[in-house]
């Protein structure tokens, strides 16, 4: 089991396809509509039509596959009114569905929407960074899936040894805010944090 | 579609295939199988108390076959995990499955199985059926084959094209001459063949008029590339497999960070990891491509050494012997030939709607890039003018002296590395007539006047019989995948016309509802099987696929079928051979195993033994190597041994078929509008040209009824805000899209990736008709023609015009 366990997303390589959410729906046998793990499109650009009947454009697209960062400062911990929302001694950011009252109050707060609820269970559900899994020495079910081996987990100081510090790239989040372990290396056609210049075009898919 | 079989016959020439027996039994000789991984496990997997993990595939039609290895408890599947053996050290790497894969256990127990065998009670199409026994079932099929047979011959009997199961080896359901439904039928007079693919018709046809067959150079030797230029070659949707060419293409742009450009009329999800996306207007490649010629000739940059040496029609003084003076390639891109039109970059730029200093540029670095890659997938061949597209394509790696060496390219799709499996062995089909994979429908209603010179029958001047039974076994093209469901639906609902259909499926798929014998099949994962790799650049592998769980309700596997059906024709014996489904796998193991080393024995070592992988010993696959090394000794199949830039061949096609107004069959590859296409007045009633490709969703309609997937990749039609603001649609809005052959209802995506004037619709979702027959669920062949192109007979489906409103 990793002492302090972060994610790690390299855009330059991912095609979006979606597989991280698929293996993480079958390895938590998620209900419809809940997405522990979720990949935004985020796309922008225009055309120009010219008089001799050809186009230029500037577009751009690349994907961003998110789960729960289970950040250093979880504001889903901090605005949890039963303590159920809580840290464990990895870092990993848990619910304890005894303590759970669903009042959603660490969905609406954290910036990357991880907290879900299960209407069925009535209380809030998240990843747990596949916890069991780390227990057992395998890696968690999303990137043990990932066909183009952009997603990856391990060591927070190992990680940002090998990839530096986190990119900060649209449409994340200010890292400020939660201070989550997540690093992302960017690709040829990333914009910055906050950028207006593209949107998050698959709204209905995540 | 059915990619694999396509790569196997396509890619691996005899001579290429002898060279893997060669090389595979050298590796044997270096002892210890080297190379040879044992990978992941099978009931000896550690799991909770009374679970097991079962290696098992997915082996659909995407291309990739991937490892799937299944939870299981009290006959339940509680889980899918995929390869995790190794240290995924490239060449012996994992086969990660894709989404659709992982999402299998929904497939298995999806609502839409089909629990028992049932024959129609109301009209055909109309879905009402009535529960019977298998004996029933069977029983019906046995006396209504002798009734046809009777009276119209075996020709009369057709196998559609299926491709649900095509990875399996005993289960296998594409093409037609390796199921057990060939088998059958050959056991009992033969039936009628179909040439070609709905995914390479055209391509399959044209590259060997060029080159004398169909290969191309591995993914993974672009690391000797300078510049990567894939014309609709899109392997992050058609090749997702993480044992498959993505990752291959990835792994190899890691280690050399070559320029990849991609020319597609979308910003594809490859696009989304390659350097520059150049939009082109769908259907016109080859003139984009023609364009490029001419500032390659004009600045001198193409190879006139290698045009000489290895090639036959680039300019006047390389022609075969008395064809009319300026009928050169060169003089057509130059302006001398009939149509006195040079190609420009300002000619093309219009149409292409590339503009002309892009083309130019683009045209500067594949002529300087030494070596270049030019590569193409299979979407600019789908269309009308398609044979014409795809040697287009192709000339640009002709031109610039890139065939046959490491770091080019033919400019076709890419191939691999195989093993050389042993097929499920189907005995010889008595009847030898074929047609066009495109034009059963057209067999059906007109069988006997479909000709050689008009319809591209093969083997026979004349069809002798209509199609009057078809078999379609795993597959899903009897009605979706076809092209113009209308006009399909109203030939199969004239039951007078073809008297028998037989679905053999897993769910109550579109082409189900139209069977008159509906039998419920079982799923990969309620049988024994192996699913060989097809589409890998370094890393070939077989999977032993150990059924999972017991088939659900009465579905049966299709061997079981066919024997129990020979015995009421009166050929079990010969179907059988005295062999069970496990014996024939026995059977095929024995077969393989001179040939590929570090194969089990016994089934019950390969089920422990759950893959096997191969490396390739070799440098990356170079297509037409010893060609280039030594032409005169190596010459190509074509009938000059050289590249026939200006085919001959074709030249007296073009002169000798028939063909409908509009239809060219051109020798050298010339730009030829569409009926459908940019240059079509048909425009001004339908403006927008229509694509399809292939989704995350699916695997062509195959997946189609899994929610997981339609949650995470919904159906949409994609179209640009310019072309969204006109007609007043939002992201998320109803709309229809229509022509005057169907009507589909989707909700729109509206996203600046496709281009203006294009908008696109992912193929194989499920038709679901209303009331009046407008389609709910954005499928894509509502809206695609029959006519077919002109030399291929094949189906041009990207080459339609719609037009779009909010519904």
């Amino acid at each position: 089991m990793l002492k302090h366990p972060a994610f790690h997303i390299d855009i330059a390589t991912c095609t979006g396809c979606k597989t991280c959410m698929i293996a993480c729906k079958d390895k938590n046998d998620l209900a419809d509509g809940v997405k522990w793990r979720r990949v935004s499109e985020y796309a922008g650009g225009g055309w120009v039509q010219r008089n001799d009947n050809t186009l230029t454009q500037d577009v751009f697209a690349y994907y961003i596959s998110v789960a729960c960062n289970h950040c250093e400062e979880p504001i889903c911990v901090s605005v949890c009114p039963t303590t159920a929302m809580h840290k464990d001694e990895s870092g990993i950011v848990l619910v304890d569905a005894s303590k759970c009252i669903g009042c959603h109050y660490c969905e609406w707060a954290c910036p990357y929407r991880a907290p879900q609820y299960n209407a069925a269970a009535g209380v809030m559900t998240k990843c747990n960074f596949c916890i069991d899994f780390q227990r057992e020495g395998k890696p968690p079910a999303c990137v043990a899936a990932c066909p183009t081996r952009s997603l990856t987990f391990g060591e927070y100081e190992a990680l940002k040894k090998q990839f530096g510090e986190s990119a900060l790239i649209a449409p994340l989040p200010d890292p400020a805010i939660t201070k989550p372990n997540l690093f992302v290396t960017p690709g040829r056609t990333a914009k910055p944090m906050g950028s207006a210049s593209g949107s998050i075009r698959n709204p209905e898919e995540v | 579609m059915h990619d694999s079989q396509v790569w196997q016959l396509n890619h691996v020439g005899r001579r290429t295939a002898l060279k893997l027996c060669a090389t595979l039994g050298g590796l044997a000789a270096l002892g210890g199988g080297s190379g040879i991984l044992h990978a992941a496990t099978d009931s000896s997997g550690v799991g909770s108390a009374a679970e097991r993990i079962v290696t098992t595939s997915c082996h659909v039609n995407c291309g990739s076959r991937c490892v799937l290895r299944a939870h299981v408890a009290n006959n339940i599947i509680t889980r899918i995990e995929t390869d995790d053996s190794g240290d995924d050290a490239y060449g012996m790497h994992q086969v990660r499955a894709c989404l659709r894969g992982r999402s299998m256990r929904k497939r298995v127990y999806a609502p839409e199985r089909l629990k028992y065998p049932m024959i129609r009670t109301g009209k055909r199409g109309e879905g009402k059926f009535k529960r019977v026994s298998w004996d029933e079932a069977l029983d019906a099929i046995a006396v209504k084959m002798k009734d046809i047979k009777e009276r119209f011959g075996n020709e009369a009997f057709y196998l559609n094209y299926c491709t649900g199961n095509l990875g399996g080896r005993v289960s296998k359901s594409w093409p037609p001459a390796q199921t057990p439904v060939a088998r059958l039928m050959n056991c009992w007079g033969g039936y009628l063949n179909h040439y070609g693919t709905y995914s390479t018709a055209q391509i399959a046809m044209a590259m060997p008029y060029l080159y004398g067959s169909n290969m191309g150079n591995a993914i993974s030797d672009i690391v000797s590339s300078k510049l990567v230029v894939m014309f609709g070659n899109n392997p992050a949707s058609t090749r997702m497999s993480g044992g498959g060419i993505i990752h291959d293409l990835l792994v190899a742009r890691e280690k050399s960070d070559v320029r990849l450009i991609v020319v597609d009329p979308t910003f594809t999800d490859t696009a989304a990891v390659a350097d520059e996306w150049i939009a082109i207007r769908p259907g016109t490649d080859a003139a984009l491509c023609a364009a490029i010629a001419h500032v390659l000739i004009g600045e001198g940059l193409a190879d006139q050494r290698f045009l000489d040496t290895y090639c036959v029609g680039f300019d006047e003084e390389h022609m075969p012997a008395g064809m009319p003076a300026n009928s050169s390639y060169k003089a057509y891109v130059l302006g001398q030939g009939p149509d006195g039109q040079a190609k420009t970059p300002d000619w093309a730029a219009t149409i292409c709607g590339v503009p002309a200093e892009t083309i130019v540029r683009l045209a500067r670095q594949i002529g300087q890039a030494k070596p270049c890659c030019i590569s193409q997938g299979w979407g600019p061949q789908r269309h009308s003018n398609g044979e014409d597209a795809c040697r287009a394509i192709a000339m640009l790696a002709v031109l610039t002296g890139n065939v046959g060496i490491a770091g080019g390219n033919t400019g076709a799709r890419e191939g691999g590395f195989l093993i050389p499996f042993a097929l499920f062995p189907t005995l010889t089909n008595p009847v030898k007539d074929e047609i066009s994979v495109f034009m059963w429908t057209d067999a059906i209603m007109r069988g006997q006047e479909m000709t050689a010179l008009r319809d591209g029958v093969h083997n026979r001047d004349r069809l002798k019989a209509p199609i009057k039974f078809i078999w379609n076994y795993a597959g899903n093209a009897l009605v979706n995948q076809h092209a113009d469901i209308n006009r399909t639906a109203a030939i199969l609902g004239d039951e007078s016309k073809c008297e028998m259909i037989v679905v053999h499926e897993n769910f109550m798929t579109p082409s189900a509802r139209f069977a008159d014998i509906l039998l419920p099949g079982t799923t990969n994962l309620e049988e024994n099987d192996f699913t060989v790799s097809e589409a890998a650049s370094e890393m070939a592998y077989a999977i032993f696929a150990h059924k999972v769980i017991e088939p659900l309700f009465e579905s049966r596997d299709i061997y079981d079928t066919c024997a129990d059906l020979a015995g009421r024709l009166g050929v079990r014996d010969q179907f059988t051979e005295g062999r069970t489904r496990d014996q024939w796998l026995q059977y095929l193991l024995e077969q393989s195993r001179p040939n590929v080393p570090g194969l089990p024995a016994t089934l019950d070592d390969a089920w422990k033994m759950g893959v096997v992988k191969v490396k390739n010993p070799g440098a990356p696959f170079v297509a037409y190597k010893t060609f280039r090394d030594d032409p005169v000794a190596n010459p190509l199949t074509t009938p000059s041994g050289k590249i026939e830039i200006f085919s001959k061949r074709l030249w007296d096609i073009g002169h000798s078929w028939e063909l409908p107004e509009g239809d060219r069959i051109p020798a050298v590859p010339e730009f030829t509008g569409e009926p459908e296409g940019y240059l079509s007045p048909r425009r001004s009633q339908f403006p927008l040209q229509l694509v399809t490709f292939h989704y995350k969703q699916r695997t062509h309609s195959t997946y189609g009824n899994v929610p997981w997937l339609k949650e995470v990749a919904p159906q949409e039609l994609w179209i640009n805000p310019i072309d969204a603001g006109q007609r007043a649609i939002r992201h998320g809005d109803s709309v229809r899209v229509f022509n005057d052959r169907g009507t589909s209802v989707i909700a729109a995506k509206v996203t600046p990736r496709v281009m203006p004037g294009v908008v696109l619709l992912p193929e194989g979702a499920w038709y679901a008709p209303d009331a009046e027959g407008h389609d709910h669920a954005g499928s894509a062949n509502m809206l695609t023609t029959q006519h077919p192109s002109p030399l291929a007979k094949g189906n041009p489906q990207h080459s339609s015009l719609v037009e779009v409103a909010r519904a």
